[in-house]
């Protein structure tokens, strides 16, 4: 059972992200821990990054983790998987959806978004784990591509010691019900892949 | 039933289970979810009103009918409701009135890093300070009663980390609730106080005084029985003052310390906090901002070891920011986790900025492009807004920028001081209805020559698409009356009108051309396109780049979307790479098409 997890979800405005980290809170809630969450809406919305904190505990305190103590990066995007890797605490996990948003720093100015190889030998190095997930057509395969979160969440359910079922079923009550039966094929397909 | 809930879901709830009957507000970060959740109850009514001033007189109103009420708005939202607050607290309240002023530590989505617990001092009133969301919740229902018992307007203050936090709080499912009509409004007899004329204002400061000393008193005893304030009695050695958010940084940092955790930092229980002071071997104030606690202690002659000489004064606290000032003070000697930043693969790639930008689609984007154009010969005064990222690459088309609605009266004051450049004013649908008109009727008045562009998406978009005056919807889902922004213009007396579409590059550049030209007051451009989150917002077929034709010379990129990204194909005239649209992100908006000099951007054929 566990006592303790600090999670951090970040990806970009729109991804849901946020979406993602209630859940994330919830199940711990549900797992009869405290838990708390936290992130800031508003201007960075807009296209920017979006990073959020969620923590487990007997008690949980602050709604931040500290730099440094993340038990799993779960993060949408790949760039921004690398620009938080250093958040994760010493032999963390980092589960990444291979997917590019260029910001417009490199699409307008003139940086340069680095290739994959080079994005994920940074994760790999301070991560004991990288799971790649090719959430977006995972999505797509499971019949909605909105459903990258919950093939993200399914990701996650794996790497943890708790009931997949709680985690179902805090998905199910968070989305709309027409889109329930697409999320349980989108938590079954993201959990046998990441089993694989 | 535990439920997560962030602070303003908390505050909602709270306000609702006390009793509130009436709220009103006007949106912003992060305070906006305060009313929308609200608003969701039974047997209330909740406004958004078309200004923070204009949301706490609504309360004061419904205050001195009788009912308990709530303002919520954001910290620089205080600013504009502080004529009525700081006079409110002379006249005193009816039903109980509580303040949300949602400050904003960070400046995360704000224009300033402003401390409103300052205000309380100021106004001589009390401050309430939350630590979560369960605090939050039960804080409101105490804060109305306080402010009935001691007839003074309370505030309470949450900050964005709380506001946007979520914790667990104890709640059951609402039960149905009628809307009851006020009673008989009592005319004041005898010692009038709400008709706060000098004479009265005279014979009522004092009073005031005197409410604060008691309600002082009450921080002191009541205020203590009922955990607002509290003590958690550890090791002796190291005594802390905290309140707010900062309390739960401190619980992680410094476990062994003994703490005061002030649910109200102003007035404070000075004698108690003294006493406390006194059983510890050393004293320290954590607190985030200003040392608005450390300040009232060292006046009172309390002695304070550590406080912002160790903490900063600047930006959001954080665990490593109040880790780093126990270490500093050498209260603690664990340096906290190890991050390896050393050693690391010698390839390591900086990894580009990733800057907030118009979306695909918004109806801004034609509007910045046309004014990065025309900036030459321009000044541009702009306003609180998306629209503020008109002051980013690629279109750098912003001058200035200061606070709601500030924008007309710049460029008004630049021109008439004796500025040579066009002076553009560039205002939002609903920054216009919230501090827009008064501006414009003093430029039309003194027949100053600007351009006053009013974008009008048809929401208030950056809060997150919230309804206004010029929507015709109420925030709780009725319908309104839809205020006609033209009309109201014509109505002021402008000579120059021109509707323009949001996305239509060509009318755009000649209409703000000729508008730049207007000699005879102000002349209004209306720029009309709906937020891309808004229903009345179409999404068209998308675009696409035909590789053959593009000649990688960057005039798309220059409309600053999102959906353009660069090819893998290099123009080798230029060795740089064409141009190629994100289908995931393109709207079909069709900006970029009409930007581009080869036509090399078209309706994609599949």
């Amino acid at each position: 059972m566990i006592e303790k997890l600090n999670l951090l979800f970040v990806g970009v405005g729109g991804q849901g992200v946020l979406t993602a980290s209630d859940i994330a809170a919830q199940v711990g809630l549900d797992l009869g821990l405290d838990a708390k969450k936290s992130e800031v809406h508003g201007f960075a919305q807009r296209g920017g990054v979006v990073e959020s904190h969620v923590r487990w505990a007997r008690h949980v305190g602050s709604p931040t983790c500290e730099r440094g103590t993340v038990d799993i990066l779960i993060s949408f995007e790949l760039l921004e998987a690398a620009r938080w890797v250093e958040w994760l605490r010493p032999s963390g996990m980092v589960i990444v959806n291979r997917q590019k948003i260029i910001p417009m720093s490199a699409s307008v100015g003139d940086a340069v978004y680095p290739t994959e190889d080079v994005l994920l030998s940074v994760l790999e190095y301070h991560a004991s784990k990288v799971i790649v997930v090719d959430a977006l057509s995972l999505a797509a395969q499971a019949g909605n591509p909105r459903t990258v979160n919950t093939i993200m969440l399914a990701t996650l359910s794996t790497l943890l010691d708790t009931d997949p079922m709680v985690w179902e079923t805090v998905i199910l009550r968070r989305v709309p019900s027409k889109y329930a039966d697409v999320n349980k094929v989108a938590f079954a397909l993201g959990q046998r892949e990441s089993r694989r | 039933m535990k439920i997560l809930l962030s602070g303003n879901e908390a505050i909602a709830l709270g306000a609702w289970e006390a009793g509130v009957q009436y709220a009103s507000a006007y949106p912003g970060t992060p305070s906006t979810e305060i009313l929308e959740n609200f608003a969701r109850y039974p047997g209330i009514k909740a406004e958004w009103a078309s200004n923070e001033k204009v949301a706490l007189d609504n309360a004061i109103g419904a205050s001195f009918g009788g009912a308990r009420t709530l303002a919520a708005m954001k910290h620089v939202g205080v600013n504009v409701a502080a004529d009525s607050l700081m006079s409110l607290s002379y006249t005193g309240v009816k039903g109980g009135l509580v303040l949300v002023s949602a400050d904003d530590p960070g400046a995360f989505s704000s224009q300033n890093e402003q401390d409103n617990r300052q205000y309380a001092r100021s106004g001589k009133f009390p401050c309430f300070d939350p630590a979560d969301s369960e605090e939050a919740r039960r804080f409101v229902g105490i804060a109305l009663e306080v402010s009935e018992t001691f007839q003074t307007p309370v505030i309470l203050r949450s900050t964005t980390r709380l506001s946007h936090s979520k914790s667990a709080v104890e709640t059951t499912i609402p039960e149905e609730r009628e809307f009851r009509p006020l009673p008989k409004f009592e005319r004041e007899t005898g010692g009038v106080q709400r008709v706060i004329i000098p004479a009265i204002a005279r014979r009522r400061h004092p009073e005031i005084e005197q409410r604060l000393r008691d309600v002082a008193a009450w921080t002191a005893d009541q205020a203590f029985e009922k955990g607002i304030n509290r003590i958690e009695w550890k090791n002796k050695t190291l005594g802390i003052v905290t309140s707010g958010i900062a309390y739960q940084y401190v619980c992680e940092i410094l476990p062994d310390a003994s703490i005061l955790k002030l649910g109200i930092s102003y007035p404070l229980p000075l004698e108690n906090i003294r006493a406390f002071a006194a059983q510890v071997e050393t004293l320290i104030v954590v607190e985030e901002l200003d040392p608005f606690i450390e300040d009232q202690l060292k006046a009172a002659g309390i002695p304070v070891a550590h406080g912002k000489d160790i903490f900063p004064l600047c930006g959001e606290l954080t665990l490593a920011k109040v880790r780093a000032g126990a270490l500093q003070a050498g209260l603690i000697d664990d340096s906290g986790p190890a991050v390896i930043l050393d050693a690391r693969p010698e390839d390591v790639p900086i990894i580009p900025s990733r800057p907030p930008a118009l979306c695909p689609g918004c109806p801004h984007r034609a509007f910045f492009y046309t004014m990065a154009r025309n900036k030459r010969n321009a000044i541009i005064a702009g306003d609180i807004g998306c629209y503020s990222m008109g002051v980013l690459a690629p279109f750098e088309a912003m001058d200035m920028l200061i606070s709601m609605g500030a924008s007309i009266g710049m460029a008004h004051g630049f021109k008439q001081a004796g500025g040579q450049e066009a002076a553009v004013a560039t205002i939002g649908d609903s920054t216009f209805f919230h501090s827009g008109l008064a501006p414009l009727a003093s430029a039309v008045y003194n027949r100053a020559n600007i351009v006053v562009a009013i974008l009008d998406n048809r929401i208030t978009a950056m809060t997150g698409q919230q309804q206004h005056p010029g929507t015709g919807v109420t925030l709780q889902g009725e319908t309104g009356q839809e205020i006609d922004i033209a009309a109201v213009v014509r109505a002021m007396g402008v000579t120059f009108i021109e509707e323009v579409d949001a996305w239509d590059v060509n009318k755009m550049n000649k209409s703000l051309r000729a508008a730049m030209k207007h000699q005879d007051g102000p002349a209004v451009l209306l720029v009309r396109g709906a937020c891309v989150f808004t229903p009345h917002f179409h999404r068209q077929p998308q675009m696409q780049v035909d590789l053959e034709k593009c000649v990688a010379c960057g005039s798309c990129f220059r409309v600053g979307c999102p959906a353009i990204i660069k090819s893998e194909v290099i123009y080798p005239t230029n060795n740089k790479p064409k141009s190629a649209i994100d289908p995931l992100l393109c709207t079909g908006c069709t900006v970029c098409m009409q930007v581009c000099p080869t036509n090399a951007i078209g309706e994609a054929n599949d």
